[in-house]
């Protein structure tokens, strides 16, 4: 199966990458955009039969894939 | 006495802090791969810069897992001195020896110059040959320096005086224009609760002689190589 995993910066953290692709395309004739986050998407082929898959899964995102100090993560199947 | 430095494939400060130590009387520093498991019989342990595993995912991410790693936490938990500086600085708050994360520079750029830092505390194992307030000249070289931590945890740093340096103007003061790459207060060095853990992005190693535009960095190095000492006159 396809496991897809969204990593995306916590509110309070700083994302310039994030603030420099909204003022392009403020500047590209979007001025109604406000905000621009960016995170990183993960596609994981995974077997499914595997035993404790979800709570496995979610340790290794929080311990990997995600820094719980800046960053949030959603494991989306 | 010996200092290890770790070696993580990508790390490219190694041979800058084994050149840097090797060149101060007394000290005998050597390459430790990560895939080694032991770190016994060393005084202390440097995390070099770089680019473990290619800066891939954070930087420090992957480096944190290396098998050497849970020898540095084991050593580092026992009291012995362990330094980051830039790459390392990443892989300590990565693995959690230091609060915090290290990320992408403020102004997106790479930052590479000459920087000035203040001794915050200047009682620390690693800076207490440099007086209360001083100036430090130190290099930078990063793209992700931007230190950041929330709150709570900055009102510990703070209140536990585990801020050694921040980044500041030539004249000493502490304010946006001294920062180079966006962190918090300016931060540009921590350490742990206990003090045996320094984690710095500014190179220490790459400043050890004048004719390198600054022998500041030697000062931290001196400090390490003090307290080392000392500890071990008291454990005698």
């Amino acid at each position: 199966m396809k496991v897809k995993v969204l990593v995306t910066p916590k509110a309070a953290v700083l994302d310039p990458q994030g603030a420099a692709v909204r003022d392009a395309m403020q500047h590209l004739g979007m001025p109604e955009v406000h905000s621009v986050r960016i995170g990183k998407y993960l596609e994981i082929e995974v077997d499914d039969k595997t035993p404790n898959l979800d709570s496995r899964l979610n340790d290794l995102c929080r311990d990997l894939l995600s820094n719980p100090v800046i960053e949030d993560y959603e494991v989306v199947k | 006495m010996k200092f290890a430095v770790i070696q993580f494939p990508g790390s490219n400060c190694d041979q800058d802090c084994l050149a840097a130590l090797n060149g101060i009387a007394g000290v005998n520093a050597e390459y430790v791969w990560h895939k080694k498991t032991s770190l016994a019989g060393y005084d202390a342990i440097v995390l070099p810069g770089g680019f473990s595993y290619g800066d891939y995912l954070r930087c420090g991410a992957i480096a944190r897992f290396s098998p050497i790693m849970a020898s540095v936490v084991e050593e580092a938990r026992s009291g012995k001195l362990v330094i980051g500086t830039c790459n390392g600085f990443q892989v300590l708050c990565e693995i959690g020896l230091l609060p915090g994360a290290l990320v992408r520079n403020r102004g997106l750029h790479f930052v590479c110059d000459l920087v000035t830092m203040r001794v915050e505390v200047a009682d620390s194992a690693f800076t207490h040959g440099c007086a209360q307030g001083s100036l430090l000249r130190l290099p930078i070289a990063h793209g992700e320096g931007c230190y950041f931590a929330d709150e709570t945890t900055l009102r510990e740093l703070n209140e536990r005086r585990q801020i050694v340096l921040r980044y500041a103007t030539v004249a000493g003061r502490i304010d946006a224009s001294a920062n180079p790459n966006g962190s918090v207060e300016n931060i540009a060095g921590i350490c742990n609760r206990e003090g045996n853990v320094f984690g710095l992005m500014p190179h220490p190693d790459r400043a050890c002689e004048e004719r390198l535009g600054s022998a500041d960095g030697l000062k931290i190095f001196q400090s390490m190589i003090e307290t080392i000492v000392a500890t071990k006159a008291r454990a005698a």
